[in-house]
């Protein structure tokens, strides 16, 4: 089986596309044998040679674009349909982003916000897959994919707010910073244990698939240091055997903090578990938001066409430190940096398409970067403003009904705080 | 081995009564108690609590050669840099960077334990130790039982950072040693500070049994004290009286113990009473005898500790103190902690057992 599908994205129509894919693997030499075997684990050929397999048992998986570092279309025949306002959108939310991560992560450093994990270079994954999805499907994301919750409609606010965990913040104070989530947007609420969410997508897409009619699928993105988690495996093997629809995107950005994939995995990358584990699995230039755009709308219409689930592997260059506790220095080149912020740099890209197509220019590019700028800065401003929720909610939310206990806890608080309210900072919280 | 013994009780009660008052406040709740006396003669250097543990893997790595240290982000040093420059010392071979995968540290830990190497591995935040819970709990601990002694797994040590910081929410809070305090066949240590987690480490990373060793985070920098250089260790299973007295025991384990300090010393302050401050530093075993010699003395028990309050180990410390010193005791014991919630982010200061709700506490022993 493996053998036969080093690459198994199959496009629905056309063939030229399969052709080149299958041409990427050679086929080691079959014994023609006159039966195949029929074990219940295997159906398969004899061979009466011993051949150990190995990574170089196939060609690499290729990497499927659609733009080069020009912003100009490779392949015409790729270039995908997306209506000028989705373009724009796209585009927009990513200036956005990048200036908040400007901003924010200096707040942090200013002392203003706890914690801040930045999106740079990634940018071009986020928007191309949240276009081409529906705004129903239900994404399960890791924390590096804010670009997704902007071109959904999430606010600046509504991000600014969580990250100070104000009394405006939709989770109410009690995570970090940059553990967004939103039911309204469909975005299920960031969690910092790494590949948690991946067998839960996995779950949520057999749930999605049980409704009559369905037409929501689900996405999950997740990290290539992730992907080494014990939940991954798991997600993969459920997806594939339980005919989930399902769309497992790795962002695979060169590191896991310090650790380089050289040291995460040997073998093709995260791709090349996807036909072992039975997935329909394509890679794509993570740094070309219209390469993943092409790739996440064909995996949607797979997914949801046969119920079967789909591992795209986005390749990028995580520009940032890994988050404003890590200087990237200690293990990494400037050099190297430089490479992927001055050639492929998914922003420059897509802005040069724009541009090229008529729909945006430089005087443009100023003007909305000015305003993402003032967005963020005046946000901050009146989130900075706001109190923090009231202390009692710290116990809020722990069961749908207070158990006598905890109700209990917040008594001897408020008793312990009437007489010590001196040594609290009740100032900076709400009151009753 | 009984001059060990021996010699281990002098150096315990030498450790006895050595807090210093250059206490210095580290963050919003509570103020760092430095150790002053030693354990062993001889030199020693200025050291936070992240290079006494570089200190001790240094001079494990040193001396024996099957030693290895390894976990996420560890060829650098690992996010706390406790590994700094142990990559450059000693190869890649020994210090190394594993795949992000807890349970694959963990059993990987245990296998090298099996083959007869010392394992000395990260975790890298002890909120996610979870995934590598089952090779803990069902395998590293179970290991010399289910084997008849053949296939102990004694040499795998597993480190991690815990503990509130201020800033670290849900998943980079947590203090998980109740969880292992339930599992026989594991030790579970907490140090307070450099002095101490130098010398623990040492002995659990020499220890017949796996050793889940969780570090204070938010001591790896801030809290410094003068480290004998030489190699020492210090028992496992035996608490250190800190500070003696007659009004009260108040018993805790890492961060909070300096915690504890601070009320003694208000107690000492504004109500002229001694509290006697006893530092488990073992969860798993724990020193049943010192901590009820002190109660039997003072009749008046108070335990903190960050972790939530149901099942916390103080449940545990409460029980067998009421079951040895029921006849002694004056007050209810009194348990300080975090509340029955997840570790929640901007209610940190409401949530941790502060010096003003355990000196609430205390006030209400002593008054009843
Ligand atoms: C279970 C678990 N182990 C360790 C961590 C600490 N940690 C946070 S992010 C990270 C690296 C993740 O790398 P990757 O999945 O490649 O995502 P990236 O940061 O590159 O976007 C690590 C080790 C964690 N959050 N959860
Ligand atoms: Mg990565």
């Amino acid at each position: 089986m493996a053998l036969h599908s080093g690459v198994s994205f199959v496009r629905l129509n056309g063939f030229r596309h399969l052709a080149r894919l299958l041409s990427t693997h050679r086929k080691p030499n079959i014994v023609q044998n006159e039966k195949n075997a029929d074990f219940p684990g295997a159906k398969a050929p004899y061979v009466t040679e011993i051949k150990f397999l190995n990574e170089s048992s196939y060609d690499p998986i290729p990497i499927y674009r659609v733009l080069d570092n020009n912003g100009e279309v490779i392949d015409n025949n790729e270039e995908p349909n997306i209506d000028r306002d989705t373009l724009l959108n796209m585009y927009k939310s990513m200036i956005q982003l990048s200036q908040m991560d400007k901003i924010l992560y200096e707040s942090q450093r200013q002392g203003r916000i706890s914690f801040y994990m930045t999106n740079y270079g990634e940018e071009g994954i986020h928007v191309g897959s949240a276009a081409a999805l529906s705004p129903k499907d239900l994404v399960f994301a890791q924390y590096r994919e804010v670009g997704v919750f902007l071109f959904r409609g999430y606010t600046v606010t509504e991000l600014v707010n969580q990250c100070y965990g104000n009394c405006e913040d939709p989770g109410k104070g009690k995570q970090m910073p940059v553990h967004y989530g939103s039911k309204q947007h469909n975005i299920v609420t960031i969690s910092s244990p790494l590949a948690t969410q991946m067998p839960q997508a996995v779950g949520a897409a057999y749930a999605l698939k049980r409704i009559p009619n369905n037409d929501r699928c689900v996405i999950c993105y997740f990290g290539e240091g992730a992907a080494s988690e014990g939940d991954a495996h798991a997600a993969f093997n459920f997806a594939a055997t339980l005919d989930c629809p399902v769309i497992m995107l790795c962002r695979n950005n060169g590191y896991a903090i310090s650790t380089p994939t050289g040291e995460q995995y040997r073998g093709d990358g995260i791709a090349s578990r996807g036909p072992a584990l039975g997935l329909n699995t394509v890679r794509v230039d993570g740094t070309d938001p219209l390469a993943v755009y092409n790739a996440v709308t064909r995996a949607r219409e797979l997914v949801l066409g046969t119920n079967k689930p789909v591992l795209i592997e986005a390749m990028s260059y995580r520009v940032g430190h890994h988050s404003t506790s890590d200087d990237s220095s200690a293990y990494r080149p400037l050099e190297e940096i430089d490479k992927w912020t001055k050639d492929e740099s998914p922003i420059q890209k897509f802005r040069l398409y724009l541009e090229q197509k008529g729909l945006w220019n430089e005087e443009a590019d100023k003007a909305w970067a000015k305003e993402c700028r003032n967005t963020v800065v005046r946000t901050m401003q009146d989130a900075e403003k706001k109190k923090l929720p009231h202390w009692k909610e710290m116990l809020e939310d722990v069961y749908y009904d207070m158990p006598p206990r905890i109700q209990k806890q917040i008594q001897q608080m408020e008793d312990h705080l009437k007489k010590y309210q001196e040594h609290y900072p009740l100032n900076r919280y709400q009151s009753e | 081995m009984s001059s060990l013994v021996v010699k281990r009780s002098v150096l315990l009660a030498k450790l006895i009564k050595h807090v210093n008052s250059e206490a210095k406040r580290l963050s919003s709740h509570f103020v760092y108690f430095p150790d002053n006396g030693k354990p062993v003669e001889g030199e020693t250097t200025k050291m936070n609590m992240m290079q006494a543990i570089n200190n001790a893997m240094d001079l494990t790595l040193r001396s024996d050669p099957t030693a290895v240290v390894f976990g996420e982000d560890v060829a650098f040093g690992g996010v706390f840099r406790c590994a700094l420059g142990l990559q450059e010392k000693y190869g890649k071979d020994r210090v190394f960077n594993t795949p992000l995968c807890e349970q694959g540290i963990a059993g990987f830990g245990i296998g090298l334990a099996t083959a007869g190497a010392t394992a000395i591995a990260e975790i890298q935040f002890a909120d996610y130790i979870f995934p590598a819970f089952d090779q803990l709990v069902n395998e590293a601990a179970k290991a010399r039982y289910r084997s008849g002694g053949q296939f102990p797994c004694g040499a795998l040590t597993v480190r991690t950072p815990c503990g509130a910081v201020g800033h670290g929410g849900l998943y980079h809070s947590q203090s998980p040693e109740a969880f292992f305090a339930h599992v026989p066949g594991l030790k579970v240590v907490v140090p307070r500070g450099p002095t101490a987690a130098k010398g623990l480490l040492l002995s659990c990373i020499r220890e017949k049994d796996p050793c889940i060793f969780l570090e204070p985070k938010i001591l790896y920098r801030s809290a410094t004290e003068d480290v004998p250089v030489e190699d020492y260790t210090l028992p496992l299973g035996k608490a250190q009286v800190l500070r003696e007295g007659d009004a009260a025991t108040l018993v805790a384990w890492g961060t909070q113990v300096h915690v504890l300090l601070e009320v003694a010393q208000k107690a000492h302050d504004e109500l002229g009473v001694s509290c006697e401050v006893i530092d488990l530093q073992s969860i798993l075993p724990w020193d049943e005898e010192t901590v009820c010699n002190s109660v039997k003395k003072t009749g008046r028990c108070l335990i903190a500790h960050e972790a939530p309050l149901t099942s916390g180990f103080g449940a545990e410390v409460a029980a067998t103190v009421q079951e040895e010193c029921f006849l002694h005791l004056e007050a209810p014991i009194g348990r300080v902690t975090g509340w029955d919630a997840p570790f929640p982010h901007v209610f940190e200061p409401f949530y941790l057992p502060t010096v003003s709700r355990c000196y609430d506490e205390l006030r209400r022993l002593l008054q009843y």
